[in-house]
């Protein structure tokens, strides 16, 4: 468990630092640029950040933290769910500016008292005259510590005020607030910052003109949130330091839950760390999850029931199968010798990981520059196809190798370049070779470029003494020159050319294994896509819809099972109630309704009844439908209804 | 008939539920195979004309119609529900329950014909498991199917003898607007038409045609309609439907009302008392499930406290598998249990109960906002705070709004904060957007437990079946005995007022000067004032309601039903 909370702390610090490196340039866009403010308007940064909600918090935290640090102690962070009028904003504002003021400089008790005492009458002049005696403050307090602050902040700082969520606002509180502090923009440098989820012609559309043009606007664009996944997907799942792998279907899940719902990086992590958790939880053989050394020890201390566990994997039972006899005997009794087996194992495992990922991103080089992407733009999809299954086997994997054997050479020399760094950089030991042979390729490259600058010359020599002939002639050569290339065999780039790209199959071929094929894939991979649907895209009305319509699915009743999706009139009483319910329009008469459901119940009760006594409704059947049908209005199927007396109003329509 | 009504249920095969997009996606381009079908207005409109002109022309001129195969098929179902009228179906046997030979006859037809369309519905099926069992798809080819069936049963079994009446009789087949658009035409125009005309119809059909023709003529049309949905089609008929039931403000039930069954209303406790007798079905299989529930308790534990927060949902009670999570895992940490379904619960209450219990915190807040804050601060600066919060129905009235989600949602966010709710309301994720929802941190678990909500109903009295109104009287005469004297004078005058207007349907309730004019004559008050603080008193208690008329004067009205009061009045007169 102790690996997995590493594991989710390092992943939040890897999107926070992200994040932050995101935002040093807006930083240093906005210091630049607070200084040519001009009187009455207010510096404003307009910040785009696309609709992922969700993540903003995050970005914005670490916004305020960066500009802590290296601009002005004066942040104030507000939120529109906060501010419903503008003496709540001002409230806020004011609250959160000198909280922070006192975090920064640690003032003593009397200031504390000063802050309270203007709590109560919040208006601009009072922060403003806070400001002042602040400012005056620090200066006076600069001589003293001139190393600390001065170095850090400017004379006068900046007071930034960062709206989270401009949408939301009411749009009589900004203006109002822009209005009021554009008048006091000389004594009080306030710089605001818009996050803006849509686009930047909402303020345009929220403020009028003449409070827009108080202000002064830059826009920023932050990265697009794909962006941020394409980057945590880098980090998390495309290295072997992190021993957790997420298998094909989960990770589709997962990227689909991000593409098609939220755009939200944070819910991508979540997702992630359900994964995590899961698989911890439910994979016995989980611990040997972790870094190589680790599971090494663990392997020696193995009981002998987890030693069971192991062969029990079917990916271990074919790597048995695989075997010879006696070694299949010694695997499946003595547990020493299988313990010896896993390491070797896991070792390998280890090491396929390591050279997957490489070849992964070499082969992503490759196809991703390709006409219409036949695998795909991100290397996250090229990833999904690799595990799914053999992706040479694949139709994309064909088509994409002939349009690489069409490639030019420029964008063939980069690439193999590209791909020697990639291999380079990895930690492969086996890479060596590759490398060796790629560069190789790229100096005969660059042998066949002098050649062709030779051939280019005394075919530009040819053409000079062409240009004298006659027309005739200039035919004959022609058509000549036409025969002899289409008898020409290849060329020597593209017999190069071939060899490249056949060189990067083998590649493939010999590493991009999908990682179900691997022995002992169980322990690192999550593979339960299900699971994570179920936890994460939840859909509570399919669940009620089943639940009503086949009460079989839960309970493993002989009498509740039916086929053909009709229902048994055994099922218990507010499926009946359901069913009959459905069959309604949009009123329902709860006589009728009464009775069919009487009729029904007594049909099961007593079947030999006559239907004519049915007239009066058993007091325990009455019952039992008012029980139903108050259940299905606190499901929200129905509502009482005043249209007409004993009626009820169905709230749905159609079958759920 | 039975094709243009085909493609009506085909029409209503769509529902509105909740499907991942990218489950849409799959499903759009897994039908591209299906043909486009033509455009489905046009045998609507048609179906109501050649109804319309049956019912004028003669019958030479009806043969040469009826030529149309199509057409043939769509008659024998319309000859068949004007003639249900004459002799009526109990509405048990319209949905062909009450035997198990027909269910299982039907259960044939409906499989031999749901196999089309089940093939284009396969993939999806595949695509995810959990749903194999119940599409709506298959559901409402199953209920269309059952329409048909269950006319041409009638049409067979004329003989059958029932109790209910014949508008009953047609409402139950007839108006089911969303799944069959075109029978709903034709009961709606016929509706307007005398009955006389009707049976005309009926009896020139039904003469020509018999019912054993109609039937092989009207099942096999449905098959290839049925496999010809698109789905574009399908959204725009649906929206279509969805208009056509909700414009037309006649609504077609019967009026027959719960007074009339001779029924003595049922009041909570008898109820009670009744279920209680009545045995729970497939005991033994509830508690398995249960017991499959009791078995993630550890998994909840360790998922709580890693940060995320737990929602159960699901049909059936879930109060029972919270309560039995707190006793045998909770025991000895703090928490807190939040009844949501009770109907006075606010957040107030709620944060009030965690900062006074939890936090021992004497004092007030100004709003909620604040003590939030206060707790917020609380829980940060001591880290060995943990507190459980469960919450029974987090989607009940009270909970429901904006701002109490959003206060609940900041107040799971803290870490030291394990939540876990439950939802029943079908549309209870509406209440989240995206910001509630990442602050919320849900893990989703189905926990359907089929048992029955006891407590969580026993709250709503709003339903008609069992407003019993002993509660309303107990109420009312505890409040009177309180009162002085005049005060109950007044309010006798205002009641005995009411009842003698009772069978006034627009009886806009008593003026306040006249009322002052009475209560005078009765020395009951001495000046205006006086009867405004009397009054106020009254709407304090919620003994009466005031309104202002048209006129701008204002009406007073006891809001309680008739034989409350009258009861009231009678309770009155023996005590005094």
């Amino acid at each position: 468990q102790q690996i997995q909370e590493d594991l989710n702390k390092q992943l939040f610090d890897n999107l926070v630092s992200f994040l932050r490196r995101s935002h040093s340039e807006f930083q240093e866009k906005t210091t630049e640029w607070t200084c040519q403010m001009k009187s009455r308007e207010i510096p404003t940064a307009a910040l785009v950040l696309g609709v992922n909600v969700t993540d903003h918090d995050l970005t914005f935290r670490s916004l305020s933290e960066v500009l802590q640090n290296n601009i002005t102690p004066y942040i104030a962070l507000l939120e529109a769910k906060d501010c419903p009028g503008i003496k709540n904003l001002m409230q806020k504002l004011m609250g959160q500016l000198m909280n922070c003021y006192i975090d920064v400089d640690s003032l003593e008790d009397e200031d504390y008292v000063q802050v309270s005492q203007n709590r109560i009458r919040c208006s601009m002049s009072s922060l403003i005259n806070w400001y002042e005696s602040v400012t005056k403050k620090t200066d006076c307090e600069t001589p003293r510590k001139k190393r600390t602050s001065s170095s850090r902040h400017w004379q006068s700082p900046p007071v930034v005020v960062i709206f989270k969520d401009m949408e939301s606002f009411t749009t009589k509180v900004l203006q109002d607030f822009i209005v009021i502090s554009s008048q006091h923009i000389r004594e009080f440098p306030l710089v605001l910052i818009f996050g803006i989820a849509t686009s930047p012609m909402i303020i345009h559309s929220l403020l009028p003109h003449s409070v827009s043009s108080l202000l002064c606007i830059e826009l920023f664009q932050s990265l697009s949130s794909k962006e941020h996944l394409s980057t945590i997907i880098d980090k998390l799942l495309l290295t072997a330091r992190f021993p957790f792998k997420l298998g094909e279907k989960v990770l589709q899940v997962l990227i689909n839950i991000f593409l098609y719902h939220d755009f939200s990086v944070q819910n991508f992590i979540k997702g992630f760390q359900l994964c995590i958790v899961e698989h911890f939880y439910s994979q016995p053989l989980s611990i040997l999850c972790c870094q190589l050394v680790d599971a090494k020890k663990r392997v020696n201390s193995l009981s002998h029931n987890q030693c069971e566990n192991i062969r029990r994997l079917p990916s271990f039972r074919r790597y048995v199968e695989s075997q010879a006899s006696d070694k299949q005997i010694a695997l499946l009794t003595a547990d020493s010798y299988l313990k010896e087996i896993i390491q070797k194992l896991l070792e390998d495992l280890h090491v396929y990981h390591e050279n997957y990922v490489s070849v992964l991103r070499c082969l992503h080089v490759f196809t991703s520059s390709l006409p219409k992407y036949p695998l795909g733009k991100q290397i996250r999809e090229l990833h999904c196809a690799c595990l799914e299954n053999q992706v040479w086997e694949t139709e994309e994997y064909e088509s994409s190798l002939q349009l690489a054997r069409m490639l030019n050479k420029s964008d063939l020399v980069t690439m193999l370049q590209q791909c020697v760094e990639i291999f380079v950089s990895s930690s492969g030991k086996e890479f060596d070779k590759t490398v060796e042979k790629l560069k190789e390729f790229l100096t005969q490259f660059q042998k066949l470029e002098d050649a062709f600058q030779e051939r280019d010359v005394s075919v530009s020599s040819q053409k000079e003494l062409q240009k004298k002939t006659d027309l005739y002639h200039l035919q004959k050569t022609l058509l000549e020159l036409k025969e002899s290339r289409r008898s020409k065999k290849l060329t020597k780039f593209e017999m190069l050319r071939f060899e490249v790209v056949g060189y990067i199959d083998s590649l493939v071929r010999n590493y991009l294994v999908p990682a179900d094929r691997k022995t002992l894939h169980e322990i690192v991979y999550f593979n339960t896509a299900s699971v994570l649907r179920e936890h994460l895209s939840a859909a509570p009305r399919i669940a009620l819809h089943t639940a009503l319509n086949n009460p079989y699915w839960y309970l493993k009743n002989q009498a509740l099972k039916s086929d053909g999706g009709s229902i048994s009139n055994k099922a218990p009483d507010i499926c009946i109630v359901y069913k009959l319910h459905l069959e309604c329009g949009r009123l329902i008469n709860l006589v009728d309704w009464l009775e069919a459901f009487s009729t029904v119940v007594m049909a099961v009760e007593r079947p030999n009844a006559d239907a004519a006594s049915s007239d009066q409704v058993d007091d325990v059947i009455h019952a039992r439908f008012i029980r139903a049908v108050s259940e299905l209005e606190l499901l929200g199927f129905i509502k009482p209804s005043k249209q007409k007396t004993d009626h009820v109003a169905r709230l749905t329509w159609g079958g759920c | 008939m039975s094709q243009p009504e085909g493609k009506g249920g085909g029409g209503g095969g769509l529902r509105v539920k909740f499907v991942p997009d990218e489950e849409v996606l799959k499903h759009i381009a897994d039908d591209p195979g299906i043909k486009v079908r033509k455009d489905k207005t046009q045998p609507t409109v048609s179906v109501k004309t050649f109804v319309k002109k049956l019912e004028n022309i003669s019958d030479d001129e009806a043969q040469e119609i009826l030529e149309e195969n199509k057409y043939v098929a769509a008659l024998g179902i319309c000859a068949q529900d004007s003639m249900g009228n004459g002799s009526s179906v109990s509405g048990g046997e319209v949905y062909s329950f009450q035997t198990p030979k027909r269910s299982s006859k039907m259960a044939e037809l409906a499989s031999e014909l749901a196999q089309t369309p089940g093939q284009s519905v396969a993939p999806d099926h595949a695509e995810c498991p959990e749903k194999t069992a119940k599409t709506p798809q298959s559901s409402s080819n199953y209920v269309f199917l059952m329409h048909v069936f269950s006319s041409l049963l009638q049409s067979k079994k004329k003989e059958f003898v029932s109790t209910t009446p014949y508008r009953l009789r047609k409402r139950l087949a007839a108006p089911d607007p969303y799944l069959e658009s075109e029978s709903e035409y034709s009961a709606s125009c016929s509706e307007e038409e005398d009955e006389e005309d009707q049976k005309e119809v009926s009896t020139v059909l039904s003469g020509r045609k018999t019912p054993a023709k109609t039937m092989t003529a009207s099942t096999p049309p449905p098959r290839n309609t049925l496999a010809k949905k698109n789905k574009e089609n399908k959204m725009s008929n649906l929206v279509e439907e969805y208009f056509e039931a909700h414009s037309s403000s006649k609504v077609l039930t019967s009026d027959r009302t719960l007074q009339k069954l001779r029924k003595r209303r049922l009041d909570q406790q008898t109820l009670h008392d009744l279920l209680k007798k009545a045995p729970l079905a497939y005991a033994t299989e509830i508690k398995e499930l249960n017991q499959q529930h009791e078995s993630l308790f550890s998994k909840w534990m360790l998922q709580l406290h890693l940060g995320f927060n737990i929602v159960l949902y699901g049909l059936g009670s879930k109060r029972n598998l919270l309560e039995k999570f707190r006793t045998s895992v909770l025991q000895d940490s703090v928490h807190v249990v939040v009844n949501g379904y009770f109907p006075s619960i606010t957040v107030r209450s709620i944060l009030n109960s965690i900062t006074e219990e939890v936090l021992d915190h004497i004092g007030t807040f100004r709003s909620p906002l604040d003590q939030l804050e206060f707790i917020i601060k609380r829980f940060k600066e001591d880290s060995s705070l943990e507190l459980y919060v469960l919450i029974h129905n987090l989607d009940s009235q009270m909970l429901r709004g904006e701002r109490s989600q959003q206060i609940l949602a900041q107040l799971s966010s803290l870490p030291s904060i394990y939540l876990i709710a439950s939802i029943d309301h079908i549309n209870a994720p509406l209440m989240w957007d995206q910001a509630k929802l990442s602050l919320y941190n849900w893990l989703w678990y189905e926990t359907t437990t089929f048992s029955p909500y006891v407590e969580e109903t026993s709250y709503e009295n709003s339903l008609l079946v069992q407003q019993s109104g002993s509660l309303a009287l107990s109420s009312l005469t505890h409040v009177l005995r309180s009162l002085t004297l005049n005060a109950r004078g007044i309010f006798r005058l205002l009641a005995q007022y009411q009842l003698e207007n009772k069978d006034n349907t627009s009886y806009p309730g008593l003026s306040f000067q006249d009322f002052y004019q009475q209560c005078r004559e009765a020395f009951l008050v001495n000046s205006d004032l006086t009867l405004r603080a009397q009054l106020t008193e009254f709407r304090d208690h919620k003994l009466i309601r005031t309104k202002r008329g048209a006129d701008g004067v204002e009406y007073l009205l006891i809001p309680v039903d008739d034989s409350t009061l009258t009861d009231f009045l009678e309770k009155e007169d023996e005590d005094v």
